[in-house]
């Protein structure tokens, strides 16, 4: 529930060409066939009552509230699972449904507490709304014999509580959980009057298979499942409409405050990301944005070894612009450079690169993405001719097939896994390729028809294999093909060979021949087979050849440029498309066009004026390295840890100790800050304004909901450092900015925030020939022209288990818990994740010796760390997993320098290590 | 591989690893094309004083690409 209220209309839409005309209360209307009397009634303004119904959910008809009178028809149908049919005449307001309400109504409020006034709820609670609306004056029963007053609250999750006493049996909890979330960890335990909702077998919540996602609070229609900040705040009275900071799915909320504090993020159905659902990071994990961690006064120090000291921002965005110019004018202006985040909006990034490009007059920006997604950019451009994915999320919705590589959607990407948990549940086959048995493998309602297991680093190999066995059994879509490819002779000589066959590839894939053959065919005879994928694809030394073997067998198959179809990266932070849009790599000006190509050039040089560099800049671990010799200097670490994100943790702590200026801007002095010589302090999303693109290239508003708490908006700072070294770069409003991108990005000519506000959203390519934006890219022809097809040879990573390493590592997130933990280490969702877990076999483990939540170490051979063991069969022999949200853990201690040959996009997933059981002091 | 190979030698084999389908020359020309698109000049440069050193460690099809970059 939300006070806030958006139109609801009973039960879900039915879209379709055919109509069906009926009249309700005399009021004529025309609805899609299938549509329930009740939603009729609602498109026509008239408001049936309703308590067990609301549109997310399909009708159920339990509560009888919504009962109508229909001519011709005996009795009185529940309006929400009565089907309109033509010429319909429905009566919503008759004595007869009145007095029946009235009764219902009566039942209800018998077995219900009548502390209103004092109830969290009070004014949001639709049972308090219905007892108005049917008019009811008194309760016939009394209160005196049995009833459920007395059941006991459960208050075991963090986020919300569950008080029985408040129930009224109407399930909408239980079908949230299976329709929106597709979890199933609620049901209705019991039957009549013992009837109860129950998490899981009798358990608590926190004990239950819940995820917190909060889909059954917002589908309770009173109390009963209330958030605890509404309890211990107040009933919010006031919403803005913004977009979450966490993952790439990018959720639209309201957020929801009292005065200026925040009481709760509601899911917002008219986001066009998440239509209305929510994970437990978005719902919830808001708290750090205020925890007091924060620092909110920008500070210096000459020397990482001196104390900070606080000082205010004329001085400290001085001292940045002082020193950056120092070190320039010693060292070259090559010396000095900028990371820029993907948590940040696209106006944040633009004006970074910006500042980079114009004031430090070189390229030396980059991007976190360098760490995560760079082979999407790079894999999707060479293939496709544009580094995005190629559909929107609704898409999946019309998939028959799904496969899903190196992504664990559930945990990395919960909302859009929930909408493809939907489709799977109607009858779409899953493939899932993935050394570990991600739960999207079995859960409820859901079975992948192969799970693909195949041994870390072998991707390439399988994706080979499977697109041999569509050359080579004729299942490629040869019209398609002809008409929109080029290439694909040379790369069908190259995948037929003998040598990529399944049964040649088993040895080094680890996955049997024949299922790898039953896999590929069904994909390629699917109607709209759809391949979704994550960092478990492009964190290889060959992530990009990967990106583009799945375009290969995309293209092969002709499964792009419809619904239902695509290649679809999943991107991990909030803004990783956005950030990588906006120019920030250092081979690319904004709207991923070469820093070599003069009209390019010339267009930004016009708008900014001076020279702009035709050559490429440093890559981040190009950075390192140069730190480490002394030709790079000076580093602006804008919203990224890369001191406990990026791999190799000694060297890259190793280059910031060795550099003369690192200036870290977060919100938290995290692990970067303790090598920063200054911080300066930066602003949350819910003080942010400007955009973030979400993996559907879909550019949603970031609207601030209170004032910046340092005083300052991000790009305002930026701004100043670069007037402060002499370019100058003002801005009154974040809106000039996407106005200049406009300007200078033909992807983006038509994005403004006028038209943001008026569309709620838009998918970029958005300019003169889709001035709306485009859901689903390369429908008629790639961006490129032809579809082109490349040869994508398998070759063996660097890194080999040993003897003395005789394991392999590959590490990922989980739901609870996002990338460093920065934000999610700072809220109650440590409840559920408070360390990073090392998952291994049982076999693995029982020859250490190793039992479950036993200490071990992990070492590689370029370091060593202690965590706790947990014994799990969802690994195979031989591979170990875990995440990297703990500094205390840096797991990135032990991942290695091998990286992506094209992007430098580090081989996270494979690292050679060993695991023994820690001695006492480890 | 040890983590003592410079950075520049080992990017440069990785990238002629992932381009040995193709003949020499195209190839050559390929890793060039990749190294000029993607590298900081001052990393070509250390690349090309690796090739001056007589180029220990590095794969053919990078020396051909480093001549066809100078």
């Amino acid at each position: 529930m939300t006070l806030l209220k958006e139109p609801d209309f009973g039960t879900p839409e039915r879209p379709g060409p055919a109509t069906v005309s009926v009249e309700i209360d005399g009021l004529p209307v025309t609805v899609p066939e299938g549509t329930s009397v009740m939603r009729a009634a609602a498109e026509a303004g008239v408001d049936i009552p309703k308590l067990c119904a609301t549109d997310s959910l399909e009708a159920f008809g339990s509560c009888r509230l919504c009962v109508v009178e229909i001519d011709g028809r005996r009795g009185t149908p529940a309006s929400c699972t009565t089907p309109c049919a033509d010429g319909m005449k429905v009566s919503t307001q008759t004595p007869k449904v009145e007095k029946l309400r009235q009764g219902v109504m009566e039942l209800y409020i018998s077995d219900h507490p009548l502390d209103c006034l004092t109830c969290p709820a009070n004014g949001d609670c639709e049972l308090q709304d219905m007892a108005g609306v049917v008019g009811l004056r008194q309760v016939r029963y009394g209160y005196e014999g049995a009833n459920h007053l007395d059941a006991e609250k459960d208050t075991s999750n963090p986020y919300f509580d569950f008080d029985p006493s408040k129930c009224i049996a109407c399930s909408r909890c239980v079908r949230a959980c299976g329709e929106v979330q597709g979890t199933f960890a609620l049901t209705i335990e019991g039957r009549g009057f013992d009837s109860k909702v129950s998490p899981g077998a009798g358990e608590s919540f926190m004990d239950s298979e819940c995820v917190s996602c909060g889909a059954c609070v917002q589908a309770c229609p009173t109390s009963t499942l209330q958030e605890r900040s509404v309890v211990e705040l107040g009933m919010p009275t006031r919403s803005v409409v913004t977009t979450c900071a966490y993952c790439g799915v990018g959720c639209s909320f309201k957020a929801e405050l009292r005065g200026d504090e925040l009481v709760r993020m509601v899911p917002y159905k008219d986001g066009g990301a998440n239509e209305g659902h929510s994970c437990v990071k978005g719902r919830f994990a808001f708290g750090y944005a205020t925890h007091a961690d924060r620092q909110l006064k920008p500070m210096v120090r000459d020397r990482i070894t001196d104390p900070w000291r606080e000082v205010e921002w004329d001085e400290a965005i001085g001292t940045v612009a002082r020193r950056m110019r120092e070190i320039q004018d010693r060292h070259g202006s090559g010396a000095v450079g900028a990371i820029t985040s993907s948590r940040c909006t696209n106006e944040e990034v633009y004006v970074v690169q910006k500042m980079v490009r114009a004031a430090f007059g070189n390229n030396n920006v980059d991007t976190c993405a360098r760490v995560c997604h760079s082979p999407t950019g790079y894999g999707l451009k060479q293939t496709f001719g544009e580094s995005a994915g190629t559909q929107d999320f609704r898409s999946v919705a019309q998939a028959d097939v799904i496969v899903v590589i190196g992504a664990n959607p559930t945990d990395g990407h919960p909302v859009f896994a929930s909408r493809m948990k939907r489709r799977l549940r109607e009858g779409a086959q899953l493939i899932v390729v993935d050394p570990r048995r991600i739960d999207l493998v079995r859960s409820p309602h859901i079975e992948a028809q192969y799970h693909l297991q195949l041994r870390p680093s072998t991707n390439v190999a399988v994706v080979n294999a499977m697109a041999h066995v569509v050359v080579t059994e004729d299942l490629v879509d040869r019209d398609f093909v002809a008409a929109r490819c080029e290439g694909f002779d040379d790369w069908a000589e190259f995948v037929a060979r003998p040598e990529n066959s399944p049964e040649a590839v088993e040895e080094i894939t680890g996955v049997p021949a024949a299922e790898l053959r039953a896999a590929a065919r069904l994909y390629a005879s699917a109607p709209n087979g759809a391949i979704y994928y994550g960092l478990g694809v492009t964190e290889h030394s060959q992530g990009s050849t990967m990106v583009m073997g799945m375009a290969n067998l995309a293209m092969a198959c002709g499964n792009i440029g419809r619904d239902g179809v695509g290649v679809n990266p999943l991107r991990g932070q909030n803004n990783v498309q956005g950030s990588c849009d906006m120019g920030s790599f250092p081979h690319e000006l904004p709207g991923y066009r070469h820093v070599s190509d003069d009209a390019v050039r010339t267009v930004f040089e016009n708008l900014w004026g001076g020279t702009l560099l035709a050559e490429p800049g440093l890559r981040i671990p190009n950075m390192f390295d140069a730190a480490i010799d002394g030709t790079f200097r000076g580093l602006f670490v804008h919203g990224e840890d890369i001191a406990q994100s990026d791999p190799n943790l000694k060297h890259v702590t190793a280059a910031l100790e060795a550099m003369e200026l690192v200036v870290v801007q977060d919100l938290f002095l995290n692990e970067t800050a303790k090598f920063a010589h200054v911080f300066l302090p930066g602003a949350s999303f819910l003080e942010k304004d400007g955009t973030f693109t979400n993996a559907e290239r879909r550019i949603n508003r970031v609207r601030a909901v209170m004032k910046p708490k340092t005083g300052k908006h991000e790009w305002q700072i930026v701004g100043e450092i670069a007037t402060a070294m002499g370019y100058p770069m003002a801005y009154d409003h974040p809106g000039q900015i996407m106005d200049e991108i406009a300007a200078v990005t033909p992807t983006f000519t038509g994005v403004s925030f006028e038209l943001l506000d008026k569309l709620g959203s838009v998918q970029w390519p958005c300019n003169e020939e889709a001035p709306e934006g485009t859901p689903i890219m390369h429908v008629d022809e790639f961006v490129r022209g032809k579809g082109r097809f490349v040869v994508t040879s398998y070759v063996p990573t660097n890194e080999r288990s040993t003897r003395r390493f005789p394991l392999v590592l590959t590490t990922g997130r989980i739901l609870s818990q996002y990338n460093v933990g920065a934000q999610t280490r700072r809220t109650g969702n440590v409840a559920w994740h408070p360390e990073d877990i090392l998952e291994l076999h049982p076999h693995d483990a029982e020859d250490r010796g190793i039992k479950n939540g036993d200490m071990v170490t992990l070492a590689s051979r370029v370091g060593e760390t202690t965590l706790r063991a947990e014994i799990s069969d969802r690994m195979p022999t031989g591979v170990v997993y875990t995440t990297f949200h703990h500094p205390v853990t840096g797991a990135n201690v032990v991942t290695t320098e091998n990286s992506d040959w094209a992007t430098n996009c580090p081989e996270y997933k494979v690292t050679a290590v060993q695991v023994g059981l820690a001695t006492v002091g480890s | 591989m040890s983590v003592t190979v410079p950075s520049e030698q080992r990017m440069a084999n990785d990238i002629a690893r992932n381009l040995r389908h193709l003949p020499e020359e195209r190839a050559a020309e390929e890793i060039a094309g990749h190294i000029g698109r993607f590298w900081d000049p001052r990393m070509r440069a250390r690349l090309e004083g690796y090739v001056d050193a007589g180029a220990a460690g590095l794969d053919p099809l990078v020396v051909a690409a480093v001549e066809l970059l100078r």
